[in-house]
């Protein structure tokens, strides 16, 4: 087996045979889909069902009233309505679920339900939102401000009195779609035992099941996730398809019979979480000497309906407010706020991509007026060995390789060389030239945004073949494959005894989201450590069967060896021996997340366990006519840590780096008077394969003596570069500074 | 009314001619490779071949491709499960993530290299506009699409299962 490309499901997906959620069925299946109303924001005085209900093939109408268990629920705030109860708060609130015999029949029925309710003011602004006395969204509530974040450091007016350049700069970006190509679907099957089979694509399934137990009103081991293809995630695949699968249980409990419910591509953009717009103030003071004396910065972030993972996404923001660089003193908000716009909430990124936007911009225009080279200036500032951030932790339990990625970047690019070329608005020729560069360090994981572990089954069978489970998910990243490589070399067996369980909440433990670039990083180092207990099982059995100490036994190239090598048996023989002695070679690891610190008034403590470094170059050419800017190529270092599977591991830099382009320079969700107008593939432009440069992924490997397998995390460090890359890059091109994402160029008339 | 999947002969009521391809598949054969992720066939996840030309299928009915060949994903590997070149240079490239888009490269990619063994990356780019990848920045999709190409550069190496589909039906 090519280990560097290995995954244990290309087979499957290479050939079609990959079941994903849309391709289950089952006898007796119904379909289901959801109602909206028209509203934005509304009073529901009626919603009449009964046209609906008469429909032929419509088996049931399911409402608000009918919820067997309770309505709100969320992973932070419980303010998401899974039905909507007395107000629409955003235009993809879900009024009515709809179970016909098939979907046309579903959709055509939906059509018949009527809603009336009393128009209310929309509340689209999330600053306006935030001031005293706006309209609430929700009125429990007694504000709209959903969370606020903190950086107290040092004394920024004192910073600002000893700098000698001030700077101050306005940002914004724009709604993102994932744009999963799989649209979110459930299938819940009623098992004869009472228990609430769910299949579909998703990236949290404990979070759903909660989700699931919450509305239906039962226990979470009467709910049973079980893993299947994951059509792409990114972040997206949290609440939206809890919240669908949900509503699809309660149809499968009230009707006593399978239901799936397949959202169409415009019910997905419709309802489904966005990444944040972000409204950044910045401000930045520095010396002569090009050192960043002070940072003031507030950042309001559209948190949209409902609450989602708001506060956790600005929390990040929050810590790495001011990108790698060290600053004395800083001085930080930042708000999430309610608002009538569709809900946002954890995105590839997750905060970062709009704070590294705004700071490597402020990078270059900072250097500009100093008249230093930006590369002089970030190297000036940068973190390195045993420098302290900005929330007061010191970075020295890890290799700080921010030099080091620069470094290789530099070299690679040809960066110095080549920016001579630049030209800055003055080309001769029709297409302008310019060549950016970004760089940001990532803390690795949760944080303190969350309790942080994950569990690892290894079920050694009878004949030697394994059974490995994980509680962290595939989503497409590769991550069964990553597993059962981290264990296949830990262990010192074959990779093709090893075969990844099917996933089910009902097997696994509670490990939480694979989300935040941890699935590699967590899952693991709960591998790495379940291995070591399964050692302890193994060689202690042999201890007694050969009378050696259990130290003096390996597992190499599957094979059990002493020290002297008098003793060397096959794996497999080793394990059916064991099962005839009674003894189990069966182990559970657990990897807890080392501690973290977090103090909200001031905004100081040791906020990750670990930091990832990456730096990204872009080329490109504006054409001075048209305006249309073309990438000629992309160069891409990050520390991976230890890089389990090279290819996939390359495979997260191209797909990151896409993404950020069209967070650049593609995407933005058209919204009017808070109704998304762009709804499918044809209006919300994604990155096509002539739209991307060729582009190179250099894995700069530093093992992280804090991951057990010495991985880190690098699907979201991609992802957040590309956009100031290549807005630096359209300055050096252009001479023109873009503030907003996305960017356009208007044709020189 | 006749119809050829993946070298079956099919023979089908002529009330069907109404039915989205992309529903028959899926639903009535079980041929679940081809996904419906758009509906309005701007992403290319349900593209099938006709006849080896590409077709994004939410969009045909039955009776668009009355007589025709189709090759759908479910088609490319040998009878004997063992993969196709192009699908092993997918998997040695390291060019599936999701997988999602993946049969609708494959098959794209196919015809692609059944008329232009030996593309340049730019000719590939060209080739893929309308399959949309939201994992892999396209990189290695291209790159297992160039190392593919070798095996139809040998005309005669190419199987004749390849070619044979983009020729009519002639059996009754």
């Amino acid at each position: 087996m090519n280990s560097r490309s290995w995954r244990n499901d290309a087979y499957a997906k290479v050939t079609g045979k990959a079941k994903y959620a849309d391709d289950i069925k089952f006898p007796f299946m119904l379909h289901s889909v959801p109602v909206y109303s028209d509203y934005v924001h509304a009073l529901i005085k009626n919603i009449n069902t009964k046209e609906a209900e008469k429909y032929k093939g419509v088996v049931k109408v399911i409402t608000v009233k009918d919820i067997t268990g309770k309505n709100l629920f969320g992973q932070i705030v419980k303010d998401f309505q899974i039905f909507a109860d007395e107000k629409i708060c955003y235009n993809g609130d879900v009024v009515a679920v709809v179970v016909a015999e098939t979907k046309d029949i579903a959709i055509e029925a939906s059509k018949l339900i009527k809603v009336e309710a009393d128009i209310l003011p929309l509340i689209l602004d999330p600053e306006k939102a935030m001031e005293p006395g706006s309209l609430l969204i929700h009125e429990k509530f007694d504000t709209n401000i959903i969370n606020q974040h903190k950086v107290r450091k040092g004394n920024v007016e004192l910073g600002f009195k000893k700098s000698d350049i001030i700077l101050e700069e306005i940002f914004q970006t724009q709604f993102i779609e994932h744009a999963y190509m799989e649209p979110e679907v459930a299938v819940c099957n009623p098992r004869a035992d009472g228990v609430m089979e769910i299949y579909a694509g998703m990236q949290h399934p404990f979070s759903t099941r909660r989700f699931v137990a919450n509305l239906l009103g039962v226990t979470l081991s009467e709910v049973e996730i079980i893993g299947v293809p994951v059509g792409g995630g990114f972040g997206g695949k949290d609440d939206t398809i809890a919240i669908v699968c949900a509503r699809t249980a309660l149809a499968a409990k009230l009707t006593g019979r399978p239901v799936k419910m397949s959202y169409k591509r415009e019910w997905s953009v419709r309802e489904s979480y966005k990444r944040h717009p972000y409204k950044v103030y910045y401000k930045m003071g520095i010396t002569k000497d090009g050192i960043i004396k002070a940072v003031d910065t507030k950042i309001i972030a559209d948190g949209g309906a409902y609450c989602s993972v708001t506060p956790w996404v600005t929390w990040r923001s929050t810590v790495q407010c001011c990108g790698p660089y060290q600053v004395e003193n800083v001085h930080c908000d930042t708000f999430g706020v309610y608002t009538n716009n569709v809900v946002t909430g954890a995105m590839r990124g997750f905060g970062s991509p709009q704070m590294n936007f705004v700071i490597e911009s402020m990078m270059e225009i900072a250097s500009q007026k100093l008249g230093m080279n930006s590369i002089e200036f970030r190297e000036k500032n940068m973190v390195r060995q045993g420098s302290i951030t900005i929330t007061g932790q010191k970075l020295d339990n890890h290799k700080v390789a921010m030099e080091e990625v620069l470094n290789v970047v530099l070299k690679e690019s040809g960066y110095f060389e080549k920016s001579k070329n630049n030209s800055f608005g003055n080309s001769e020729n029709e297409e302008q030239y310019g060549i950016g560069l970004a760089m940001s360090y990532r803390g690795m994981s949760l944080g303190a945004e969350g309790v942080d572990y994950c569990a690892a089954i290894i079920n050694v069978q009878n004949d030697g073949s394994i059974l490995l489970e994980t509680g962290i998910h595939e989503n497409g990243q590769g991550s069964e494959s990553a597993m059962s490589l981290i264990l296949a070399e830990e262990l010192g067996v074959n990779l093709n005894r090893i075969r990844y369980r099917r996933p089910s909440t009902s097997n696994i433990p509670d490990s939480r989201t694979t989300v935040a670039s941890r699935g590699t990083v967590m899952g693991g180092g709960a591998v790495v450590n379940a291995t070591k207990e399964l050692k302890k099982i193994i060689f202690s059995y042999a201890s007694e069967k050969y009378s050696y100490s259990a130290d003096e036994f390996e597992i190499k190239n599957d094979n059990l060896v002493n020290k002297n090598s008098s003793i060397s048996i096959p794996f497999n023989e080793l394990i059916t021996d064991m099962f005839h002695n009674r003894v189990y070679p069966f182990a559970f690891g657990v990897f807890r997340a080392p501690k973290v610190t977090w103090d909200e008034e001031t905004g100081q403590g040791d906020a990750y366990f670990s930091f990832t470094y990456g730096c990204q170059v872009v080329e490109l050419n504006v054409n001075k006519k048209t305006g249309r800017i073309k990438l000629l190529n992309a160069i891409a270092a990050h520390d991976t840590g230890k890089a389990i599977n090279k290819s996939m591991t390359e495979g997260q830099f191209y797909g990151g780096i896409a993404m950020g382009t069209g967070y650049a320079l593609h995407e933005e969700l058209k919204m009017k008077d808070g109704k998304i107008t762009s709804l499918n593939f044809n209006s919300y432009r994604i990155p096509r394969a002539t739209d991307m440069p060729e582009i190179k992924a250099i894995l700069v490997e530093n093992p992280d003596p804090n991951s057990p397998s010495g991985a880190k995390g690098i699907g979201e460090p991609t992802n957040e570069l590309m956009a100031p890359a290549i807005a630096n890059a359209i300055f050096n091109a252009t001479g023109k500074r873009f503030f907003k994402l996305p960017i356009k160029i208007s044709p020189n008339k | 009314m006749k119809l050829n999947i993946n070298n079956k002969h099919y023979e089908i009521p002529d009330s069907y001619k109404e039915k989205r391809l992309v529903e028959y598949l899926r639903d009535d054969l079980d041929l679940t490779g081809a996904k419906n992720a758009c509906d309005m066939a701007a992403c290319g996840a349900c593209a099938v071949l006709v006849n080896n030309e590409v077709i994004k299928i939410c969009h045909a009915h039955l009776k668009d491709v009355e007589g025709k060949n189709i090759t759908t994903i479910e088609g490319m590997a040998n009878p004997d499960g063992t993969l196709h070149p192009l699908q092993q240079s997918f998997v040695d490239a390291g060019a599936i993530q999701c997988g999602f888009c993946t049969p609708g490269m494959v098959l794209t990619a196919h015809a692609l290299l059944l008329k232009n063994s030996k593309p340049t990356r730019l000719e590939i780019r060209k080739a893929l506009i309308g399959n949309l990848c939201r994992c892999t920045g396209y990189q290695q999709i291209i790159d297992a699409i160039e190392m593919a190409s070798k095996y139809y550069q040998n005309e005669n190496q190419i199987s004749k299962k390849d070619t044979i589909h983009a020729e009519k039906i002639t059996t009754t």
